[in-house]
Parts: structure tokens; C-alpha cells; sequence
């Protein structure tokens, strides 16, 4: 248990200040600006943005600069900002089929609709440092190719597969049913598809990926399959009361992905695909896929498998996946707990007292039973 | 709901179609950057104005869709600022945009309010949104392009399948 301490104030203020310095490092270099951050650090912003639980790339970039690069202590500052600024409401469902794709790939299909396009990524690449980096000079631009584009129009893989009966179809609710919401009321068990989806979209990656990773080893194995990956700009409607109709706010980055994964079938309905599925801020591939990945495995019950793993335990997951929580509670044993651990102390002094008496009165009793033999 | 049979068919259309006009006034401007805005707004002439709502920055929680198509969930927030204003002549303007720009939503706001009025739209359409609308539009064709060069054919190297 933490107890208020008192004191302490000078040196606090001494360590920000010390902090304040470090963070800055050598004045002769530079200070970064936050549009060199947004721009070019734009997998960090969008890791912050999604486990912050809040779009602003400028918004990320301080808080980067902030937290000198500790990424969960800047997702901390965006969610600390946040609880200033007033809710207007709820945008209308975003449409990922109408996403400007700048990325899209798929496991299950080399030819399909629409075609696969690479965009900006990492994958093929050789992982080899790339010194021409570290040589760079500002001003240095390498152009982009291009290409004439024939047909844009990109359906999704999943509703290809749809189409065909042999994927299961995405559960349709009454569209003026309550959908959960994390920010309004505590998670609480048990937990519908709606607060779980919400609540991996926040979720750290590092601990979504262990767990995806965990089903691929055996631990409640789901069979994924990448049926696609798409990244790209949404627009973000907002039905605006004083007007009357909606308004396009804006567009925002994310990344979706379909896992595909093994057969659902009974004796009234025949076996189809079924799926997992993962939607972030941002261009987070890693995070998306594992994001899938868990969905589906924690929707064993629903789908009539047997638990085993720990990525299947709903309350397991959910409990564990927010960083900010989690550092909350392993960080804060930094602090003082000076009057717990005094009691403590006494405890256990009062046991190696009586640990010592217990055995003094056992040699006692053992020579006085040998000098009785004796 | 309006009840269409009570008002002749053709003014619900022009009156859809005026919507989704306003519509994209108001989507075009919050997709320009704020210096785009400033540079078309300082080009006006001055206007006299007041303020009906402050320009105020809040969230939208944004939703997705299970697998895309299916019950809405909660993705994450955006931070969204907003402001109305009326000009003396009586239009009201209404901007929304992603972020927290306080200065474009307030000219956003006026923009929207002159072209509201009709010897005004010609010029707002002409002058503000149609080349803010066509830059958009041309980034996005290049954003297309690039995107296209990068399209792949995999061959899969089994059983002489190509």
C-alpha cells in the first residue's frame, strides 16, 4: 500500500530540472522540431496515437519529445491530455472499403481484385543498416515511381470469400444498439466483442504480439491465415446536431487486417472460413495482425472450442493489455512505502525471533536427552 | 423522417442536393491545411462577423466495424475543433476538422457563411473551394500512382503453376 509522504519538494524540482536538461542533451545539436518527429519517426507517432487511444500526430510528436522517446510514457501523456478536452460524440462507423490504399496485401490470394500493392514497407527488405542514412544530407530526395493506375476499386478479401458462402458473415446489431465504451464506464466482465475490439485497438503491441505469437506455438491454436492487410486514409464522418446532416472532419490513417481462420459448421449450417479481425491507428501491421489474431481466439466460446490457452482467457487478456495500467501498478512500487514496509520489518523480526527461541528450546531439549542417555 | 408526400418531390431533391453541396464546403476546407485557409481567407475582402459557438477543441470517438462490415466498436478518439459564426448579413457558418487549430476553423466557419450567401458562392466556389478541392484531389492521384508502381504479381513455384 502507498501512504502520502511529505517532503521532498526541492529535490523533485531539482530532478525536473536535471530531467529537463538531459532531455535536451548537447545544445550544439539541434532541438528536434515535432514535424521532423510526425514525419519521420511516423511508426512511433502512430504506436502512441493507437495506445494513447488518440489521433493528433502533433499531439504524439510532443508527447515523444516529452517522454524522450519512452513510447508508453508518451502514450501516458495522451491519454492524460485527453481527460481535459470535452467529448462531442461519437463519428459514424468508418468505412475501410472506401480506404485511399496505400498498402495492401493478402495470403490466401495472389490474384485477386484490385490487385496486391506493396506501398511503403519493410517486408523483403535485407534488414542490412543502410549507412547512406547515416550520411544523409537535408535536401536529399529520391523520388517515387509511379504508375497509371487502371482500377482502383479494391473489395475486401474477406467479402470476396463472403460471396462464395464459405466465410462466416460479420455479426449485424440493431445500429441504434448501445456500443460499449471503455472511456465512459470500467471494463467489466463478461466482455462483448464491441469493449474487446476497443479494447486491443489500445492495447500494447508488445503484449499482443506475444499472445498472437503464443497461438501460432500451440497455445490455443486458431489456423490464421492473412486474408489482408490494408493501410491507408479513411475519412471520419461526425452527424453534426446544429446542422442536421453529417460532416467529413477530416481523414485518418489506419491499418485493418482479416485473419482468415479454420471452419465453423453444424448440422444446420454448412462449414465456412471463419475470422479475426484487427483495426488500428496508423500504420501498425504488427499490432493489427496480432490484434486479429487475439479477437479470434477469444472467440472460442461463441464459435463452441475448448479453452486452453491464454490468449482465450477474455479476462485474462483484457486485464493485462493496457500499458498504461500495467506501468501504473509495476512503476509505482518506485514510491515510498515506507510505513508498509516497516510493518513488515517487524514481521518479520517477530518470526526470526521466534524461529531463534524455537530452536534454542530444541537444542536444549536434544542435550538434555542426550545427557539422560548418557 | 419528412413526410415526402407532403412536399412536392423536386424540393426535397434540391434540398438534398444543397446539403451535399454545403457538405463538401465544409469537408473541402477541413481537409485543407490551415495556411491553405488562411491564404484564401486573407484574400477575401474583410468581413464583420460575430460569434455564435467560440472555436473549441473536443474529441470524436472515432468507430470501426467488426470485420469491417459488421456491429460498430469504439477505435479510439480524435481531437476535433469546431466553431460557428454569423456575418451581420444573417448566414451562419458551421466548420468541423480534425485537429486543433483554433485560426482555420475560424475562417473555415466565415468561409462557410459567405458562400451561404448568394452573391457570394459563385466566387467562394471559384475562388476557395474548387482549387482547395482539386489540390486534394491531386494528391491523392499521386498518393494512387506511387502506390500503383508498387503492385506485385507473385508466381507460386509449385506443381508448374504459374
Amino acid at each position: 500500500m502507498y501512504v502520502a509522504v511529505k517532503g521532498g519538494e526541492k529535490a523533485i524540482r531539482n530532478a525536473h530540472k536535471l530531467m529537463a536538461k538531459r532531455r535536451r542533451g548537447d545544445t550544439s545539436v539541434p532541438s528536434l522540431t515535432l514535424e521532423q518527429i510526425a514525419q519521420q519517426l511516423s511508426h512511433a507517432v502512430a504506436r502512441v496515437m493507437g495506445e494513447g487511444s488518440l489521433y493528433d500526430e502533433t499531439l504524439a510528436a510532443l508527447a515523444i519529445k516529452q517522454a524522450r522517446g519512452d513510447l508508453i510514457e508518451a502514450a501516458f501523456l495522451m491519454r492524460a491530455y485527453r481527460t481535459t478536452l470535452p467529448r462531442f460524440g461519437y463519428s459514424q462507423p468508418i468505412d475501410t472499403a472506401k480506404t485511399l490504399v496505400e498498402r495492401r496485401v493478402s495470403a490466401t490470394y495472389k490474384d485477386l481484385p484490385g490487385g496486391q500493392v506493396l506501398g511503403p514497407t519493410f517486408d523483403y527488405s535485407h534488414r542490412l543498416l543502410d549507412f547512406a542514412l547515416a550520411a544523409e544530407e537535408d535536401g536529399l530526395e529520391k523520388p517515387a515511381e509511379t504508375a497509371r493506375v487502371e482500377d482502383d476499386s479494391m473489395p475486401r478479401v474477406t467479402d470476396l470469400l463472403g460471396d462464395e458462402g464459405l466465410m462466416e458473415p460479420d455479426p449485424v446489431t440493431d445500429e441504434d444498439a448501445p456500443v460499449g465504451d471503455l472511456t465512459r464506464e470500467p471494463l467489466s466482465f463478461p466482455a462483448d466483442r464491441d469493449l474487446r475490439l476497443q479494447n486491443l485497438a489500445r492495447g500494447d503491441e508488445g503484449f499482443l504480439l506475444a499472445l498472437a505469437y503464443s497461438t501460432q506455438r500451440g497455445y490455443g491454436r486458431t489456423h490464421p491465415f492473412a486474408g489482408e492487410i490494408r493501410y491507408g486514409e479513411v475519412e471520419v464522418e461526425f452527424f453534426a446536431e446544429e446542422l442536421g446532416f453529417a460532416v467529413t472532419l477530416g481523414t485518418i490513417k489506419v491499418t485493418e487486417c482479416q485473419m482468415v481462420n479454420q471452419f465453423k459448421g453444424s448440422a444446420k449450417t454448412a462449414p465456412t472460413f471463419t475470422r479475426g479481425y484487427g483495426l488500428v491507428f496508423g500504420q501498425v501491421e504488427r499490432k493489427a495482425m496480432s490484434m486479429a489474431m487475439v479477437d479470434r481466439s477469444m472467440r472460442w466460446q461463441e464459435l463452441g472450442e475448448e479453452p486452453s490457452a491464454p490468449a482465450q482467457d477474455v479476462e485474462f487478456v483484457l486485464s493485462h493489455s493496457d500499458n498504461i495500467q500495467a506501468t501504473g501498478f509495476v512503476e509505482h512500487l518506485k514510491l515510498p512505502h515506507y510505513v508498509d514496509f516497516q510493518a513488515e520489518l517487524d514481521l518479520v523480526r517477530r518470526m526470526r525471533g521466534e524461529w531463534f527461541e524455537k530452536r534454542r528450546q530444541e537444542e536444549e531439549e536434544g542435550s538434555a536427552a542426550q545427557e539422560a542417555a548418557e | 423522417m419528412t413526410d415526402i408526400t407532403s412536399t412536392p418531390l423536386s424540393s426535397n431533391i434540391e434540398a438534398d442536393a444543397a446539403v451535399g453541396a454545403r457538405q463538401k464546403v465544409i469537408a473541402t476546407l477541413a481537409a485543407a491545411s490551415a495556411e491553405a485557409v488562411a491564404e484564401k481567407f486573407n484574400a477575401l475582402p474583410p468581413q464583420s462577423y460575430e460569434l455564435v459557438r467560440q472555436p473549441e477543441t473536443g474529441l470524436v470517438m472515432v468507430r470501426g466495424r467488426m470485420g469491417g462490415t459488421g456491429s460498430p466498436f469504439n477505435l479510439g478518439e480524435v481531437t476535433v475543433t469546431r466553431c460557428v459564426v454569423r456575418l451581420e448579413t444573417g448566414e451562419t457558418g458551421n466548420a468541423y476538422s480534425l485537429g486543433r487549430n483554433k485560426q482555420k476553423v475560424l475562417q473555415s466557419a466565415v468561409i462557410d457563411a459567405l458562400w451561404q450567401r448568394p452573391a457570394m458562392q459563385d466566387r467562394i466556389e471559384t475562388d476557395i473551394i474548387a482549387p482547395l478541392a482539386e489540390a486534394q484531389q491531386g494528391a491523392k492521384e499521386t498518393v494512387r500512382e506511387e502506390t500503383e508502381a508498387t503492385k506485385v504479381n507473385f508466381f507460386t513455384m509449385v506443381r508448374g503453376d504459374n
